[in-house]
């Protein structure tokens, strides 16, 4: 959906409305009467935001008791999620989203056929937790006295510890759906500020406490996992209530804006006063700054605003041995190896991030969906290639391969009339059947432009022109739009398959452009092979996407997925089957973590990932930085 | 040690192979030009992007491969890229092929009718051409066929288009393409043509490794080579080449195709087409010329009976996983990967082990006909000097007796159990007329110039030199159908020589002999470096289970009934002991200055012929220079001999003598083994 409104941004009101729409647009369906959708309907939150900066606004998306508004045992909002109704039919409830409401004809037929799924076969998880199957907290009665007296709210409840004990790894959830709860922190704390933050360090050295940082909990890594080894007493320390925008410096474009913001929250203020970072990783809706810092995330439309290490100039992080920051706020420094990097991607071994300055940017004025069709996935990559060779890469470009592309096309709503239906027919026939693109290879790359519209418009043209060397087909912005949609109920969607005993998840890599294609093809074999070898009794989906273009590569991901109706253990057999795809991609030359950070869950390829002198210098980091290891989710070495 | 060593090796007579069809049958029944005519549509690779055999070249001159090397050379040698462009393409057109459905038919057409004639059947597992099928279809395959006659790689076409499989190209010697028109007959069937020494030349190597695994990574269609690079005179097979196996490994460990299915095919042959040509070669008549006209003479072998083939098509090896745990794949990470490099150590072992392991898995599907049995029986009397030959009886008890032997040891052994013995013996022999006789109920080679004018051979002889050169034409032959069995005894045989010689019975002391001389004949025989240990225990394994030896902590023990066995495996190896000693005796007593690699030969062969008429030798095929060169490699190779630079082109040789006497001594028993063998039980 291209936001046609008109260029003409004299008022930043009208500007910050016209952003939000854009947001809005890939998050929300749109408003019915209004056209120009005001900030406060973009998130389940009623209340009127109040933007004075330096005050903390109500109304954020994430409260204190996150079980008021999301899922204890899945992603996301409470009332978001795949159901089949009585007919049958697949439908995707609540309100937040363009799909909410809608039906979803393709989808029950795409389950079917792709995973030999049943809707006879229901796989239910455990509807409430069970509070005695939790493990009553181990206390520390005087860290617990003492950080009492700071006036530092905490709660002992086992929801809210259950809540922080996990990420969104399958085992993860896969165990949380059969009711089976592991170590868990034994209490949370939610500091309200950095001194807060100062506090509880302070507190927990004393009287040697584990600590472990919980921003959004969208964690794919392992890394919120509870060592069932720590036998201190676990503090999980919410940043969530640390959510604020401290200040916004246009003459700089930076604003200083506290850790625990998530990414929605965090553009919605900013749009208000007409910028925007422009960070958009696919988990914005409930990742946080604090955790982009800790994990080296990268955002979708970092051709334009750059990644998390782009972004930041200026972190603060308390530490066991104090807090650690720079004294300027220069550009750039030559000041020895940036101490930014020791924590950028530390993952809450050293400390907690308090306080981040982040570039920011004026909104684009115009925005503009897109995509191409290609006959295969070689000259589709060729072409991204071009793209980055030229750069000249769109705010966000993403090749899907032909099972991909396939899956995108379940997922379309039901069409609102015979013309669009006709029209959708029409379209297949030319590609299919007029350009001789076989049904079974053809791909689709997904496009998103931003900027004033002169220049997007000139941008475009540049891109499709390559893209026709390429033997790619334009295919209108309708196609762009619904892969990012995708791109936000596709966790939503797991919880679905779950429901029929289908498990999956993804994975990401970045590898240079010579591999990729190489890359893509083996690590998808593999994945089928080891399904195979391991017992798996249906085909699994096997799939990739170019997610990223950079000057010497691409970031791949993987999704994969397998019916495991007659396994005992499925989740070994996917652990053993992820684990080889890893292996798969280390050998063809990918990197063990693009964004998602390494965790516990890809520690054991670390030291042949940075050598064993770089595990050393990190190491002695940390022996430095967190001697009595506080910080001790045991991430990352 | 470890004798409790729990034997992990399936029993070899459990070892599950496929039965044979004989493709044949039906064309005898049906028409050969309906045959020849008839509508071909192989399954083929998932993965291929088809393309004519002009773009395939292009392809192969455009890589990124062949113009890094192209600029490498034009700034080496100042020549201008064009040039070296123009010689690459020159190589390329010299090399290609230029595979036509047309000319394949037309020699399914013609061998049809040749195969009629010569052979009785062509037998086949057609469970392994399903098996090949579905790999085609998975990933790039790689054909990899034992290698015994001329007639192996038309054969091995001619059976994949029967079967309507996808057909092969197959890397040949640029020696055929000097039989004019059949050279080029050759190449539209499917073969392409390498030179058969390129060593230095990088610009061909680039040319001919990228045109490979262009085929290859394409899946344009299976890639067919012989790992033993060249035919194998002698029946055993050869140590295997490396260069096309790199090839063709390549691809997969650089990660550009997801796997490589290696089949190894064996092709046996019940008698060999070449069979005392074969001979004369290896007793220095030199080979002739391939040339067309060459080829016709030959056509009197149509008028013969060369008894059945069998071609084993083996289970897919997928190269992924003969190389997990092994190459650690991402070595290539760091450096481009079109940049060509030196392999590194660990893939050099690696791929060296696996053409071992592709060998063996050669060798182990050959099939082995009576008459092989009988050579060997035949063979060992000749040697301990009954020139009567056998009688009929004694050699079918023999025979039966080592029947069973040898199906215990595993081999893949083709006797007819429901007829009776006797029959079975006297239709093997009646094949092989020409080697073998049998007068007054007594079996002898065909030693003496009697009445039969043997066709191939030279008039009856007039001196004594030439009289042995006619007789161990005769042994050389036989003992090529003696060596087809020999990769089933050849460990246990080992053991055996190593009991006799260490004359002890602890274990760790047979175990040093045994290593020893399996290190001294490594270069005649398949064994796999590095597995001295598992060869010994499957040595002892076999012999346990075949009730000749008992084995303890400490112990080995000869039982009652095992003396026999272990003499017999004792003869088997006892020509090669005697020739290397022969070779050792030679290099002490006559080996002077100047001998020079070239030179090594006819003298060696000489000093032994001396020793023949002498009588102090009796075995007449150690005339062999398969066997010299062999022996001069395993001499070579532990150091005893050097090769000096620099003096002319043929290598001079330096002669450690000490060594070489001790070396030789030790062979003979006479000395301990002396050198502590790094690998313990």
């Amino acid at each position: 959906m291209a936001s046609n409104s008109s260029g003409d941004s004299s008022s930043r009101h009208q500007t910050a409305r016209h952003r939000l729409s854009v947001i809005a647009g890939h998050l929300q369906r749109p408003a019915d009467s209004n056209a120009a959708v005001l900030a406060v309907e973009c998130k389940a939150q009623g209340t009127t935001p109040n933007i004075r900066t330096g005050v903390r606004s109500e109304g954020r998306t994430v409260p204190r008791r996150r079980q008021e508004i999301m899922k204890w045992n899945g992603w996301g909002y409470s009332d978001s999620r795949f159901l089949f109704n009585k007919k049958g039919q697949a439908e995707f409830t609540g309100k937040r989203y363009r799909l909410s409401g809608m039906i979803i004809p393709g989808l029950k037929d795409w389950l079917e056929s792709t995973f030999g799924a049943s809707l006879q076969h229901k796989a239910p998880a455990t509807p409430i937790l069970n509070s005695s199957a939790v493990q009553p907290p181990t206390v520390n009665e005087a860290f617990v006295e003492e950080l009492r007296s700071t006036g530092v709210p905490f709660s002992h409840e086992a929801e809210d510890r259950v809540f922080r004990s996990h990420g969104h790894c399958l085992h993860e959830i896969f165990a949380l759906r059969e009711g089976k709860i592991g170590r868990i922190p034994d209490m949370v704390v939610w500091p309200n500020c950095h001194n807060d933050v100062v506090k509880i360090v302070e507190l927990a050295c004393k009287h040697n406490v584990c600590l472990i940082p919980y921003g959004g909990g969208t964690s794919v890594s392992s890394a919120l996992e509870c060592p069932p080894e720590e036998t201190r007493s676990i503090v999980s320390l919410d940043t969530s209530q640390m959510n604020r925008i401290l200040w916004i410096d246009e003459k700089n474009l930076t604003a200083r804006v506290e850790s625990g913001i998530v990414g929605q929250d965090l553009e919605r203020l900013l749009n208000e006063s007409g910028y925007c970072t422009g960070h958009e990783p696919d988990s914005m809706e409930f990742s946080s700054l604090g955790g982009w810092v800790a994990t080296r995330a990268s955002g979708m439309k970092k051709n334009i605003y750059g990644n998390i290490e782009d972004l930041v100039v200026h972190i603060k992080t308390v530490t066991p041995r104090g807090v650690i920051e720079k004294s300027c706020q220069g550009p750039r420094m030559s000041t020895g190896p940036d101490i930014h990097h020791f924590i950028m991607g530390s993952e809450g071994t050293l400390g907690v991030v308090t306080e981040v300055t982040i570039k920011i940017r004026p909104m684009p004025e115009y925005q503009k969906y897109g995509s191409v069709v290609f006959p295969n996935f070689e000259q589709g990559v060729a072409c991204l290639r071009e793209v980055a060779k030229q750069r000249c890469a769109p705010a966000s470009i993403r090749l899907m391969d032909n099972e991909q592309f396939k899956f995108g096309h379940a997922l379309k709503p039901q069409v609102s009339s015979i013309f669009t239906s006709f029209l959708d027919g029409l379209k297949k026939f030319y590609i299919t059947k007029f350009k001789g693109f076989d049904p079974n290879h053809l791909c689709v790359a997904t496009l998103l432009f931003e900027g004033d519209r002169e220049k997007v418009l000139q941008h475009e043209k540049q891109v499709y022109d390559i893209a026709a060397k390429f033997g790619g087909l334009a295919a209108g912005e309708d196609n762009g739009q619904r892969g990012y949609i995708m791109t936000f109920v596709i966790a939503y969607l797991r919880d679905l398959g779950m429901d029929y005993y289908v498990i999956g998840e993804s994975f990401e890599t970045s590898v240079p452009w010579d591999r990729v294609l190489d890359i893509c093809r083996n690590v998808k074999a593999r994945i089928v092979r080891e399904c195979k070898d391991k017992g798996v009794q249906f085909p699994p989906l096997s799939t990739c996407r170019v997610t990223q273009t950079y000057d010497a590569g691409a970031c791949v991901y993987f999704y994969f997925a397998f019916n495991y109706r007659g396994l005992s253990d499925p989740v070994h057999v996917y652990e053993q089957v992820e684990h080889a795809a890893r292996e798969e991609v280390l050998a063809n030359g990918g990197s063990l973590s693009h964004h998602h950070g390494v965790g516990k869950l890809r520690k054991e390829w670390m030291r042949e990932t940075v050598s064993t002198v770089g595990m050393g210098m990190l190491q002695s980091v940390k022996d430095y930085v967190d001697p009595n290891n506080i910080f001790g989710n045991r991430n990352l070495l | 040690m470890a004798s409790k060593v729990v034997y992990s090796h399936r029993d070899p007579m459990l070892k599950k192979r496929d039965d044979f069809e004989d493709m044949l049958e039906e064309r005898r029944t049906t028409s050969d030009l309906r045959y020849a005519l008839k509508c071909y549509t192989p399954a083929l690779y998932k993965g291929l992007t088809p393309c004519k055999s002009s773009e395939l070249k292009n392809m192969v001159l455009q890589s990124d491969q062949l113009l890094y090397v192209i600029n490498q050379l034009s700034k080496e040698t100042g020549t201008s890229t064009d040039e070296i462009e123009a010689e690459a393409s020159a190589i390329l057109e010299e090399m290609a092929h230029r595979l036509q459905l047309s000319t394949v038919r037309f020699f399914a057409f013609a061998l049809s009718k040749v195969f009629k004639t010569v052979f009785r059947s062509i037998c086949v597992n057609e469970e392994g051409i399903q098996r090949l099928q579905q790999a085609i279809q998975e990933h790039p395959v790689v054909l990899l066929p034992s290698h015994r006659s001329y007639m192996d790689f038309l054969l091995m076409s001619y059976i994949l288009y029967t079967y309507d499989l996808a057909l092969p190209v197959i890397a040949a010697g640029m020696d055929f393409m000097g039989m004019q028109i059949i050279g080029e007959m050759l190449r539209m069937s499917g073969a392409f043509f390498i030179r058969r020494s390129f060593g230095g030349d990088k610009l061909y190597w680039a040319v001919f490794s990228e045109y490979v695994k262009t085929m290859l990574k394409n899946g344009y269609a299976p890639v067919e080579f012989f790992l033993e690079g060249t035919r194998s005179r002698t029946a055993k097979s050869l140590t295997p080449k490396l260069g096309l196996l790199n090839i063709v490994l390549d691809p997969f460990l650089k990660g550009e195709v997801f796997d490589v299915s290696l089949v190894p095919v064996s092709i046996s042959y019940e008698r060999i087409l070449e069979e005392t040509l074969y001979a004369r070669e290896l007793l220095g008549v030199p080979k002739p010329k391939e040339s067309t006209s060459g080829l016709f003479k030959a056509r009197k072998i149509l008028s013969e009976d060369y008894g059945s083939i069998h071609v084993y098509f083996g289970q897919p090896v997928s190269a992924r996983s003969l190389a997990e745990g092994r190459v650690n794949r991402s070595q290539f990470n760091l450096i481009p990967r079109h940049i060509p490099r030196k392999p590194a150590e660990e893939i050099q072992d690696f791929v060296n082990d696996s053409a071992y392991r592709l060998v063996r898995a050669q060798e182990e599907n050959m099939v082995l006909k009576p008459w092989v049995l009988l050579a060997s029986l035949l063979l060992q009397n000749q040697a301990a000097g009954n020139k009567q030959g056998m009688q009929l009886e004694e050699l079918t008890d023999q025979a039966v007796w080592l029947r069973d032997l040898s199906r215990q040891f595993g081999a893949f052994l083709h006797w007819p159990d429901n007829i009776p013995p006797s029959k079975v013996v006297s239709c093997s022999l009646s094949l092989h007329q020409s080697l073998v006789r049998i007068s007054e109920g007594r079996v002898q080679l065909t030693l003496e110039q009697g009445g039969r004018a043997e066709p191939g051979l030279p008039l009856p002889a007039v001196t004594p030199e030439e009289e042995l050169l006619n007789r161990a034409v005769i042994i050389l032959s036989c003992a090529s159908y003696r060596n087809q069995a020999l990769h089933v005894f050849i460990r246990p045989a080992l053991l055996a020589s190593a009991l006799h010689a260490a004359s002890v019975n602890r274990k760790q002391e047979i175990f040093n002999t045994f290593s020893f001389l399996r290190n001294m004949f490594s270069d005649e025989f398949i064994l796999r470096p590095g597995a001295e240990v598992q060869d010994f225990e499957e040595a002892c394994y076999l012999l346990v289970k075949s009730g000749a030896l008992q084995i303890n902590q400490q112990q080995v023990l000869v039982t009652d009934r095992g003396h026999r066995t272990l003499a017999f495996l004792t003869s088997i190896l006892d020509p090669f002991v005697q020739g290397y000693q022969m070779v050792c005796r030679f290099l002490c007593e006559e080996a002077t200055e100047g001998l020079t690699e070239k030179r090594f030969v006819p003298a060696v062969r000489k000093f032994i012929t001396k020793h023949l008429l002498s009588g102090r030798l009796k075995y007449a095929e150690v005339l062999s220079s398969d066997l010299q060169k062999n022996a001069l490699a395993a001499l070579l190779r532990l150091g005893a001999v050097q090769r000096l630079r620099g003096r002319g082109e043929q290598g001079a040789l330096k002669v450690n003598t000490v060594m070489v006497n001790s070396l030789e001594d030790t062979l003979g028993g006479k000395l301990p083994t002396q050198k502590p063998v790094a690998a313990r039980l």
